[in-house]
């Protein structure tokens, strides 16, 4: 059974190398972040301790949940009527939607969030084409808030929402919605009762990818939100590289973890569970 | 009875296209305006921020650096990444289930403590040279789409032709290349283009690996917009457009874009 012939020994050699690369340059890693935390003299909780009665570092992390969570929530609705839109266009017409949902996604997070520079700062487009209407008498400052994050967040993710549940809803054929239309389902009865029940699976994906992805942003928060609008992605750089505190940016990376890997398994978990399909 | 779409449903549709592609229209006018100053839209028309891309060192530098990563740690994760797809595929038996999760484990896992991490053992550590450091790192960020792009080519792969080549004669190496390879060339051609991107467009991984000398293009972005706000950075934002354009004509011409959406 030792012989390279053998099947078993020839499976693991082939993802060996591969098995190494994740096991020596994320697991040791991470797990070394990790395990800096507990290394406190003080007590192994101490700099969780400290995170938590801390009520800037708390404030940070509100403001992430709160910016990931009203992104995914805008996101889903955005998503859901385009993708519907989209999953029921004419073949042409569907390609070249899904080419202009794409297209943002295949360009750069720094590209995307720099356009939103351009529009919202203080002698950006919306300013001037608001001054030109004549709403507002001079410049508003937009930039550096909650709310240019969000905007920029949205922007970042609404195309993987769309390209996640054209595929899901493009899987509801049409007999079924008109199925329930002939058996006298009113539009918003088949709409519950027929596709949302069979999009859930697919919302769920399009939400967790949306969370994740805004919960640990980086770029976006650095760009839009700045100092002011500190978020955990830009608070763990801080910590690391400007204030080379680096128990204090572990911490940080180990909520960022335990957050986005609970909600992963929640997620999945509550996916399997509504999966009409799998029963 | 066919049902209509509601006129309500496409004027949103509608507004989505327009919010996903105007800020991209507007990045592209503002490339061309012959002011000293982003605006939009633009007062005149000129080309000399897109000669200044070439006459900024730093950016002639760093677009170098991120095409050879961007290739190279691709074509790394291809390589280590490819057999273990195909073990996955052919031996489901022989190898435990959770394997195929562990490759997924570089998305799992937030990727700006991914580059923290890294940054800590292999940079700092280890004391691997940057270009090292940064060429591991992003052959890891690519790695799930090596595999899972892959494994889903393969996946779809009846291995019972591999089998026929070898009990006909033929040595497994060649069978391999010359039999499995050339039927799952779709799945390797989308997993690279999709890890090429995703290496060319990392920001949070690169940030905490770039060092003295050695950054790559976006990180350089985001450096050159802290301190000037010209449209230099509109037209290296085109340029990137352009390279996705390219990579998509590709897709569109080998695989048809409707993979996506699968």
């Amino acid at each position: 059974m030792s012989s390279l012939s053998s099947p078993r020994l020839r499976a693991w050699a082939l993802s060996a190398p591969a098995l190494l690369l994740v096991v020596l340059f994320l697991l040791v890693p991470v797990f070394s972040t990790l395990a800096t935390t507990f290394g406190d003299p003080e007590g192994p909780l101490a700099t969780y301790a400290t995170f938590f009665n801390s009520r800037l570092r708390m404030r940070v992390l509100w403001r992430t949940m709160e910016v990931a969570v009203i992104t995914t929530v805008i996101s889903v609705f955005i998503g859901f009527l385009t993708a519907w839109v989209v999953s029921r266009a004419p073949g042409r017409l569907k390609s070249l939607l899904i080419i202009a949902a794409v297209f943002p996604l295949l360009t750069g997070v720094v590209v995307r969030s720099f356009a939103w520079l351009i529009i919202l700062g203080k002698n950006g487009i919306l300013n001037d084409t608001l001054l030109w209407i004549g709403v507002i008498s001079e410049p508003v400052s937009m930039l550096y808030t909650e709310g240019s994050v969000i905007v920029a967040m949205v922007y970042l993710f609404v195309p993987l929402m769309i390209l996640t549940l054209v595929g899901v809803l493009e899987g509801i054929p049409q007999d079924m919605t008109d199925a329930a239309a002939s058996l006298g389902a009113r539009p918003a009865a088949a709409f519950r009762q027929v596709v949302l029940p069979m999009a859930v699976p697919g919302l769920i994906v399009g939400s967790v990818l949306v969370f994740t992805g805004s919960f640990t942003s980086y770029a976006t928060p650095q760009l839009l939100g700045g100092e002011r609008q500190m978020m955990m992605g830009t608070f763990l750089y801080q910590n690391a590289m400007v204030r080379f505190d680096w128990v204090a940016a572990s911490t940080v990376a180990a909520i960022m973890v335990v957050v986005t890997l609970t909600t992963v398994i929640l997620m999945s978990r509550l996916a399997r569970k509504l999966n009409p399909v799998a029963g | 009875m066919k049902q209509r779409t509601h006129p309500a449903l496409i004027a949103v549709a509608l507004l989505t296209f327009v919010f996903l592609v105007g800020p991209l229209v507007i990045i592209i006018g503002t490339s061309l305006s012959d002011t000293s100053y982003l605006t939009f839209p633009p007062q005149g028309y000129t080309l000399h921020w897109y000669e200044n891309i070439f006459d900024i060192s730093a950016f002639r530098r760093t677009m170098v650096t991120s095409f050879t990563l961007a290739v190279g740690g691709t074509a790394l994760s291809m390589l280590i990444g490819i057999p273990a797809a195909y073990a996955l595929a052919r031996y489901r038996v022989e190898l435990p289930k959770f394997l195929g999760n562990v490759f997924v484990l570089p998305i799992l896992i937030p990727e700006i403590v991914m580059g923290f991490s890294l940054m800590k053992s292999v940079a700092i550590g280890a004391g691997l040279p940057i270009m090292t450091s940064l060429l591991v790192g992003h052959a890891l960020l690519v790695l799930p789409y090596c595999v899972r792009v892959t494994g889903a080519s393969l996946n779809a792969f009846d291995f019972s032709i591999e089998d026929a080549a070898v009990s006909l004669g033929c040595p497994r190496w060649k069978a391999f290349f010359t039999v499995v390879l050339p039927n799952v060339k779709a799945g390797i051609i989308a997993g690279f283009i999709l890890a090429f991107i995703t290496s060319l467009n990392d920001v949070s991984v690169s940030i905490f690996l770039t060092g003295p000398g050695v950054s790559t293009l976006p990180i350089q972005l985001l450096a050159h917009m802290e301190q000037f706000f010209d449209p230099t950075i509109a037209s290296v934002s085109v340029l990137l457009m352009f390279v996705t354009t390219a990579v998509m004509a590709i897709v569109e011409r080998t695989l048809g874009l409707t993979f996506l959406t699968k």
